[in-house]
């Protein structure tokens, strides 16, 4: 079962930072990639760049809007994400606890939507096994 | 007296009664019927009435059994309209309850003569830890019913969503119910083997949902006050049990160290490092006398379980604030022993760190070799942190800077990763 783990945090937090914290944060991160990869868990992760970049797109009455700024101005910005792939949601909060993002921000823990096909694929799996 | 004045006192009185007598209360209430849900639903109906009732009509005099009477009422009314006909047979537990209170209510308001409500909260533990119910589920369970505590609370600290707590506690108390686990205290045989599921459910709840033995200074989330509590009630209600004096002692050593698991600066401080001064020494005096009382007669029915092991370490380990030193030839006898009890591999990578101090790194490293390959430990934090420790003192850098990193990415506490990532700085790079 997929999770992906989305996380949120404060980016003038980042900001804010001194070099020599800055790199321990990263290596957090880092090493906890690597505890991913190690465990077969990881199915791919990304870092955003800061909401400043962002812009957003909607139709409306079949025209395209162009926005400049996110689509949610709020005080913890969504900064990056894992896509995990574990046998439940209790391995996924477990992962999530573990993110070095869940102690200087928040990280939001949703079930990927899986194809139908891929439900009865499991349930035969199990089936068999 | 105000109206406001009244509400406070009724918030008083019921958030106190609540506090000391939850469990008795629920304990007693299921005891009859078998039905724990049941009972949590009534006596919270029956709070819901108290603090509607004693604002305007002022607090009863015994206020556990107005709350046993009116949660009664609500009971059988509960029970009458989901079900039309009821044989009589049915409510014979319920009538000793009324009997009980209405005897109680009448001696009030002399408090001294209201009979006491049996203490039935031991057998309420023993149908929460039954071999029958799902071990993962018993130390939520026993946090529920004794202590009232909410799902998504218990949900938090086990790691798990308040959604599918919620459904597993629900599931458990319909298992009660429906097969009937009596409310009872098993026979001497049985015992043992029961009150060991017992104490590993409070333990369980001590270490947030993961039996860890051996886990000196695991990082606790919030229910070490009820641990505790749970801890010295069961010592109240068993106190000639001497694995019960075992247990309280073992969360009493590690309770005491609190305070000196974390700098000023919020940052983590291994046992070894810590600062004796801080521990609290009410806490160890307690602890020590817990475990002497239990050796004697431990010694007497030949029977040294787990928990007076764990706690005969932690006292091997506070020597310390004696002596200036830890006693580590008398750790590593006891963690022999412990592993011999339990074969846990997590015994086996503290009896190795253990064995570090007292025969070096290289052989602590080899008596870990015959676990390398257990699929368990791939993901347990402790078994990298201790692997990382071992390596680098043998100065293999570069496994130890692997076994660092994966350390680091397992662990969840964010002081605990300062400290791991402090370490790893100071190796040379492999």
């Amino acid at each position: 079962m997929q999770y992906l783990l989305l996380l949120y945090a404060n980016e003038a937090g980042w900001d804010s930072m001194t070099p020599a914290q800055q790199r321990q944060g990263m290596e957090a991160y880092m090493a906890y990639t690597q505890a991913l990869t190690a465990s077969g868990a990881l199915r791919g992760s990304n870092r955003l760049q800061p909401v400043g970049t962002a812009t957003t797109v909607r139709a409306v009455d079949g025209k395209s809007q162009v926005l400049d700024g996110p689509y949610v101005d709020s005080k913890e910005q969504l900064g990056g994400y894992f896509l995990i792939d574990v046998p439940d949601l209790d391995a996924a909060l477990s992962w999530a606890a573990r993110c070095p993002g869940a102690s200087h921000g928040t990280v939001e823990v949703r079930p990927i939507w899986e194809r139908p096909a891929a439900v009865t694929d499991r349930k035969e799996q199990a089936m068999v096994v | 007296m105000t109206a406001t004045e009244g509400n406070e006192q009724a918030y008083s009185t019921a958030e106190a009664v609540a506090r000391r007598s939850y469990g008795k209360l629920v304990a007693f209430l299921a005891a009859r019927t078998g039905d724990v849900a049941a009972a949590e639903d009534a006596l919270c109906e029956a709070f819901a009435a108290a603090l509607s009732d004693w604002p305007l009509n002022g607090c009863p005099a015994n206020p556990e059994a107005w709350l046993l009477t009116v949660a009664r009422r609500k009971a059988i009314d509960s029970f009458r309209s989901r079900r039309r006909e009821i044989a009589p047979d049915d409510l014979g537990g319920l009538d000793s309850v009324e009997n009980l209170t209405a005897e109680s209510l009448a001696a009030s308001p002399e408090a001294d003569t209201i009979p006491e409500i049996p203490d039935l909260r031991l057998a309420l533990m023993f149908v929460c830890a039954h071999p029958a119910i799902d071990q993962a589920i018993r130390a939520p369970l026993i946090l529920q019913s004794v202590l009232g505590l909410d799902a998504a609370r218990i949900a938090s600290a086990f790691l798990t969503s308040p959604a599918a707590m919620g459904k597993r506690l629900v599931r458990a108390k319909q298992k009660i119910h429906a097969a009937a686990i009596p409310f009872d205290i098993p026979g001497r045989d049985e015992l043992p083997a029961r009150l060991e599921a017992v104490l590993d459910a409070i333990y369980a709840a001590f270490t947030e949902g993961w039996p860890d033995p051996g886990a000196v200074d695991a990082v606790r989330r919030d229910l070490t006050a009820e641990s505790l509590f749970l801890a010295r009630l069961l010592h109240e209600l068993l106190p000639n049990d001497s694995e019960t004096a075992g247990l309280l002692s073992l969360v009493l050593y590690v309770e005491a160290r609190r305070a000196a698991r974390r700098s000023p600066q919020g940052d983590y401080i291994p046992l070894a490092e810590q600062n004796p001064q801080l521990w609290d020494s009410e806490k160890i005096d307690e602890a020590e006398a817990l475990l002497l009382h239990a050796g004697a007669r431990a010694h007497v029915s030949s029977r040294i379980g787990r928990y007076q092991l764990e706690a005969a370490l932690q006292s091997a380990h506070v020597t310390r604030r004696l002596t200036g030193r830890a006693n580590w030839e008398q750790v590593v006898q006891l963690y022999d022993a412990l592993f011999a009890l339990t074969r846990s591999p997590v015994v086996a990578i503290n009896r190795a760190l253990a064995i570090a101090e007292t025969h070096g790194p290289a052989a602590a490293l080899a008596t870990l070799d015959p676990l390398k390959d257990d699929p368990r430990l791939a993901q347990y934090q402790p078994w990298w942190a201790a692997r990382a420790d071992l390596l680098a003192r043998t100065g293999d850098y570069s496994e130890a800077h692997h076994a660092y990193d994966l350390a680091i990415g397992l662990e969840p506490d964010p002081a605990v990763r300062r400290f791991l990532q402090l370490r790893q700085s100071t190796l040379p790079r492999g």
